[in-house]
């Protein structure tokens, strides 16, 4: 039998800080294609409206924001009808945030696996980074009926949003894995998520416009709030698709540069506490 | 002895050296003893928490008194195509071994060299899902075992083959009966083509007729010089797959050998009877001993084939329990399971309140022949979980009156009536 020396496995003690094992990542990459196959094909399965929910969602929220912010609480959307004002911020938080918290869950929901079996750990936190783009792909695409119906241009500015889909994606990773990897030892997490969501929702320009930043705060508020790396994202989806303003380079500067650390270090986090889950699941 | 091909001593497929494993567990709740003391317990309890938390995952504390070893000082090493099997009771490490080289927990000590690819095969059908259809499932859980697409691609018609399920493919797996299911999970386990197969315990799915499948596609795997460690409670399994038999005890290795001699021993460790100390069982059961009488008097050192006896459980039910399996495997001296039986035959399956119980079960006489037998207790909750699945168990030793020299051979020895005519002519 041919064997080579490549195929040999040392098991040693793990202590402290680990690198990623991109090679092992890669051997299962099948898998992790086959993760993410299953959380989309699984997600409607069963219900009546299907793939209508990934609409339904965000405009069901849309048009909540609408009378109570727009119309009750007459909250300044930058110009545009506010119903389109929260639905272009919507569907980008929708995404994040749905995300997050299955990245965040993905391991105390899978505990059976992850006492039985063994496969590289990070693909349960990355597979909803990815699988979750489905509804995300389905609920953009109302924007544009949307924008036909308020007879709004989109602008050249267009052009920027997979960069803008790449930084809401690394975001949701990097909190994701930090969350996962505390989730297990910690429960707390699984109770925590709903409320943080909240929270993170408030923080973010969803129901406000992101202007108000800069007229309360200043130009160092907004460098601040940028390191919040959806308040990028969303301000720039308007800007995109509303021209709301010019597209907040500095913003999205700031948030990319924390995204990167959040997500590093998140890998790190995980990785160092990836020894113990079977032990504490 | 396998050899390698460039004529050198045999290449191992699995070296372990010295390894160890220990876990933190849980220390003991304070409890408190006045109103005022827990109303202040409660406002400290986040932070006693917190500690408590923090420690589950610390591993270098060895002083500390809530740490157990699961495992300790284990060396061994397993030649390229040899099955190795692996006994000892619950807890002796069993599982927790097959944990650490299948990776899926690291060693606290020690060291593990893996020579080729591995596959553990810990539960089938880990990542099942109802939802999907056989076919996906068939994908989603080989990969999770660590085939490629491409792997699977090629086997997946002996899978659906060996699973018996060619029509059902295209449904969804929560239409399966439980049977189908497994099959499913098992043909896919059984199809990995990895050099080193780690086997828990999964034999024991589905009927009698697949048992005998998957014993005999066992069989075959081990026949293609793959190198195989297979954890199981069931010694005929062992002795028919194995080539050499380990046997732990409380997460010591303490013999190595021919499997009839390995399972010898472990069998004749049995508890005595009067050794036995009160064990909990899951919430709900505490075992307190075993006795056996014969004719009304406790048993002596033998006990007559021809008579019947009496095996007495005295148990403790703590808490109120529905559809309680208690009984025994009646095994023989050899490792060859005669029977199982529940004192459900006769109690039935209804709750049982908290209180002291004694189950008794007589073997008639003259049912098996002179020699030696286990009993061994199975408890469990009906379609829901073991409690005790034969760790516990009695040794008995039936001796006949009938001492000749002519030989009865056979499992069984229940006399019959013999009538012999003489011409024609009752004699």
């Amino acid at each position: 039998m041919a064997q080579t020396k490549s195929e040999q496995i040392v098991i040693e003690p793990v202590r402290g800080w680990q690198v990623i094992n991109w090679r092992e990542l890669r051997d299962y990459r099948d898998l992790f294609r086959f993760l993410v196959d299953r959380d989309i094909k699984v997600l409607y399965k069963q219900t009546v409206l299907g793939f209508g929910w990934a609409i339904l969602r965000p405009v069901l929220s849309m048009i909540i924001f609408t009378i109570i912010f727009g119309n009750l609480a007459q909250v300044d959307s930058d110009g545009v009808p506010y119903a389109i004002f929260s639905y272009v911020a919507l569907v980008p938080w929708l995404y994040f945030s749905t995300a997050l918290t299955a990245s965040a869950l993905s391991l105390v929901n899978n505990t059976e696996m992850l006492t039985k079996i063994y496969f590289p750990r990070l693909t349960f936190p990355m597979t909803p980074v990815f699988s979750k783009l489905v509804d995300f792909a389905i609920s953009f695409v109302i924007i544009f009926v949307l924008m036909a119906w308020f007879r709004i241009m989109p602008t050249a500015r267009v052009l920027y949003l997979p960069l803008l889909v790449l930084l809401m994606m690394l975001s949701a990773a990097g909190m994701g894995l930090w969350f996962a990897a505390m989730s297990v030892q910690y429960r707390d997490v699984k109770h925590a998520m709903p409320f943080l969501t909240q929270i993170l929702m408030y923080a973010a320009p969803v129901v406000w416009a992101g202007s108000l930043i800069a007229e309360r705060f200043g130009q160092t508020g907004r460098i601040l709030f940028g390191l919040y790396p959806m308040v990028g994202v969303i301000e720039g989806f308007r800007s995109a698709l509303l021209d709301t303003g010019p597209m907040p380079w500095d913003m999205i500067a700031v948030g990319t540069i924390s995204a990167l650390v959040i997500f590093v270090t998140g890998l790190f986090y995980f990785r160092r506490m990836e020894a113990t889950f079977a032990d504490v699941a | 002895m396998h050899m390698s091909s460039n004529g050198q001593a045999p290449e191992k497929a699995i070296i372990v050296e010295r390894l160890g494993k220990q876990y933190h567990i849980g220390l003991k709740e304070d409890r408190q003893d006045s109103l005022l003391k827990s109303a202040g317990a409660w406002l400290a309890s986040p932070v006693k928490n917190f500690r408590q938390l923090r420690r589950l995952s610390a591993v270098d504390d060895e002083e500390a008194e809530d740490v157990i070893w699961a495992l300790r000082d284990i060396s061994f090493s397993v030649d390229r195509g040899e099955v190795v099997g692996i006994i000892g009771r619950n807890g002796a490490g069993k599982s927790t071994l097959l944990k650490i080289l299948s990776r899926i927990t690291p060693p606290a000590e020690g060291r593990i060299i893996l020579n080729g690819r591995v596959s553990s095969l810990l539960e089938v059908g880990t990542g099942f899902h109802p939802e999907l259809t056989g076919r996906e499932n068939v994908y989603l859980n080989g990969t999770i075992l660590g085939m490629r697409k491409a792997e699977v691609d090629r086997t997946f018609d002996e899978i659906v083959a060996f699973a018996e399920v060619e029509k059902f493919i295209d449904t969804p797996v929560k239409r399966y009966s439980s049977g189908m299911r497994m099959r499913l999970a098992f043909a896919v386990s059984a199809h990995l083509q990895s050099e080193i197969l780690l086997v828990d315990e999964v034999l024991a799915v589905g009927d009698a007729a697949f048992q005998e499948k998957c014993l005999t596609k066992m069989e075959g795997v081990t026949k293609v010089g793959r190198t195989v460690l297979l954890v199981s409670h069931n010694m005929q399994v062992i002795q028919r797959l194995c080539d050499r038999a380990l046997l732990l005890q409380k997460g010591r290795l303490v013999a190595g050998g021919a499997p009839s001699a390995i399972v010898g021993r472990y069998l004749s460790d049995a508890l005595a009877a009067s050794t036995l100390e009160p064990v909990e069982l899951g919430q709900q059961v505490r075992m307190n001993r075993l006795s056996v009488t014969q004719n009304g008097e406790p048993a002596g050192e033998f006990l007559d084939s021809e008579q019947p006896l009496e095996v007495h459980v005295h148990y403790d039910i703590l808490e109120p329990v529905r559809n309680l399996l208690l009984g025994f495997n009646v095994v023989a001296g050899d490792g060859i399971s005669l029977f199982r039986t529940y004192d459900m035959l006769t109690y039935g399956l209804g709750e049982r309140e908290p209180g002291a119980y004694e189950s008794v079960f007589q073997l008639p006489g003259k049912l098996l022949p002179a020699g030696h037998y286990f009993f061994e207790v199975v408890v469990g909750i009906h379609r829901l979980r073991w409690l005790s699945k034969g760790d516990i168990r009695l040794r008995l030793n039936l001796g006949g009156p009938r001492e000749t020299d002519v030989d009865f051979p056979g499992v069984f020895s229940p006399m019959g009536t013999w009538t012999v005519y003489q011409n024609g002519n009752r004699e």
